[in-house]
């Protein structure tokens, strides 16, 4: 076995043990939150790693399906033809935005997509007649998939780990598809794939209905989590938070984005137990990362800890023989 | 009739209020290609300084006007601050710059909630215009046409430093080809500076000028800055003209959209845009974006 093998097969084994070691309900239910944040971030990550095109509209997918939901479900659906419907309508709703989105790349694209997901927040919050305005809509059950009943935090905490499974493995298999390939060369040489015959547009085109895919389903699982939708969770931050995840843990890789969801959700609730000021703590990480570690928290970590490595080796006059004896990142 | 006037009024008044906002985002991505994302919240604090000034500090109150030009100042400073410290260190980056600016919009609100709390601050109309106005059977409040006579006059003093000045000159130089620009002996890192604080300094003056009318409560900074990115999108970036159109255009949809549908109010803003983008991507008076 080598030594890669091993890490996944320690890992897997650690994420299906979870409800067994974690001391109580609560930890169960934060790792919920980081599966299912771990997919909404591999989501965006596929456009704002792999297509280069940063959104700032994705918590509006993420409400969208959120909502479709809790509305069919109160309106009085089942959860199977709910969730499905469901589906639908993110994607069009995917589709409508990212026709709209892909006229412009770069800043336009961010500017476009941030104006869309600000429109879906006030939809939810002023539309009251289909939202309910700032009180939200209320998930009474949760679904039982082949008589598996999901309201215990252990069964969903399952149900969510096979999900989110499924969803790094899919991920996995398109990034080194020819299709995944397609999408990078999109990201570093547009110019040069359209002259090579690819059509530059329909490739990202797929890649916004991949990512609103992957949205969508994180939202499903976090409707049913939560068993509440409001408008803040299609706010401006929650989208900033997201991106936070998959800029803070390194973008276009894989391991980054569910690394940086399990940060940020920790952080976020370990410190709004300690302290009300979790914007003000998400703006400062934000203005920080960018600033000291423009490449991503794991590789940042690793080249600060490099540095400092070397600088500590100087001081006690120890002579560096090899490169090679560092710590690996 | 008089309710479409004074509709039309209303809306002619916050389109106004969005060009105050929106000229300086637009001259600030025109020149630095910069976007912005502190904009909305440059016009909340210039309400809330604008506010406070008028409420009084330390035993100190202020006229409505002067209080504006103070927190304009104040606004204004921050801004340069900004750029000089933060943004300027970030050349060409626009990921990066988005992330930073969008940082600083998050601690910027969450500075206001802990400053001036989650009740919303109530801005007295000025001295000598909380009258009306009758024409025939319609009824304009005083301040709103003040609004938008105030509106005219900066549009017209920025259409003036644009393009009769010197400083209007080298800016429109640097918007076209900062190279060039710096070729010729202009120096662009300076007007960058002046050009943030101008943006910064209107949407905190825009702030404080539309506090009697819309208030200053926390998330009015993410009420705003979608309108000016709307703006921005409709009337296309770095020209003064398409800010002052696409304000209109966005005033009027907005008022008209708020008193007809309230419920799809920030929806129907959707409709213009969606026309712009699909038949004018780089905006009815703009270049291409990207």
């Amino acid at each position: 076995m080598s030594g890669r093998t091993l890490v996944l097969a320690a890992a897997f084994v650690v994420l299906v043990t979870v409800p067994f070691w974690m001391p109580g309900i609560y930890y169960i239910n934060v790792s919920s939150q980081i599966l299912f944040y771990a997919v909404f971030a591999l989501g965006l990550n596929i456009l704002v790693g792999y297509a280069g095109l940063v959104s700032l509209g994705h918590a509006g997918l993420f409400g969208i399906t959120a909502y479709a939901i809790a509305y069919l479900l109160s309106s009085g659906l089942g959860h199977t033809t709910a969730i499905l419907l469901a589906l639908v309508i993110s994607l069009a709703s995917t589709a409508v935005f990212a026709a709209l989105a892909l006229r412009a790349t770069g800043i336009g694209f961010i500017m476009i997509t941030l104006a869309l997901g600000q429109i879906i927040w006030g939809l939810a919050y002023r539309w009251i007649s289909l939202t309910n305005g700032d009180n939200g809509i209320n998930v009474r059950t949760r679904p039982a998939p082949f008589g598996y009943d999901l309201s215990e935090p252990a069964a969903f905490y399952y149900a969510t780990l096979v999900i989110f499974l499924i969803a790094v493995a899919a991920v996995t298999i398109f990034v080194r598809s020819p299709f995944g390939a397609a999408l990078k060369g999109t990201r570093d040489q547009a110019r040069r794939m359209n002259a090579l015959g690819y059509h530059v547009w329909a490739i990202r085109f797929w890649a916004c209905l991949l990512s609103g895919l992957l949205t969508a389903i994180a939202g499903t699982l976090f409707v049913y989590y939560t068993q509440f939708i409001s408008p803040q969770t299609t706010a401006l931050t929650a989208s900033a938070e997201v991106l936070l995840m998959v800029i803070a843990g390194g973008p276009a890789t894989l391991l980054g984005p569910i690394v940086g969801a399990a940060l940020v959700v920790v952080v976020k609730n370990v410190v709004s137990g300690y302290i009300e000021r979790w914007n003000f703590l998400l703006g400062t990480i934000f203005v920080a990362i960018v600033i000291l570690m423009p490449e991503g928290l794991v590789p940042g970590t690793a080249r600060l800890w490099r540095v400092g490595w070397r600088a500590l080796r100087r001081r006690r006059g120890v002579v560096v023989v090899a490169e090679s004896a560092e710590p690996k990142p | 009739m008089s309710f479409w006037v004074v509709l039309t009024v209303n809306s002619v008044t916050f389109g106004g209020l969005l060009f105050l906002l929106s000229a300086g985002f637009s001259l600030i991505f025109g020149l630095m290609r910069i976007p912005n994302l502190t904009h909305g919240s440059l016009f909340m604090l210039g309400a809330y300084f604008g506010a406070t000034f008028i409420i009084g500090v330390l035993g100190v109150k202020l006229n409505f006007w002067l209080a504006a030009i103070l927190a304009t100042l104040v606004v204004a400073a921050f801004g340069a601050l900004t750029e000089r410290l933060l943004l300027r260190r970030l050349p060409g980056d626009q990921l990066a710059q988005v992330l930073v600016t969008l940082g600083l919009s998050f601690m910027a609100a969450d500075f206001c909630l802990m400053v001036w709390g989650g009740d919303p601050l109530n801005v007295e109309t000025p001295a000598g215009l909380g009258g009306f106005m009758r024409f025939g059977a319609a009824v304009f409040p005083n301040y709103r046409l003040a609004i938008i006579i105030i509106a005219m006059v900066v549009a017209v003093a920025l259409w003036l430093l644009m393009d009769r000045t010197r400083l209007g000159a080298m800016i429109r130089a640097g918007v076209d080809d900062p190279d060039m620009a710096r070729v010729v002996g202009i120096r662009v890192s300076q007007l960058f500076t002046i050009v943030f604080a101008l943006g910064a300094g209107l949407a905190g003056f825009a702030g404080i000028i539309g506090g009697p009318i819309l208030s200053v409560y926390p998330g009015l900074d993410q009420d705003m800055l979608p309108l000016a990115l709307v703006v921005v999108i409709l009337g296309g970036t770095g020209s003064l003209l398409g800010s002052f159109v696409g304000s209109i255009i966005v005033g009027f949809i907005y008022n008209f959209g708020q008193a007809l549908l309230p419920e799809l109010a920030y929806f129907v803003l959707f409709l213009p845009m969606l026309l712009v983008l699909i038949f004018r991507p780089q905006g009815l008076f703009g270049r291409q974006m990207s």
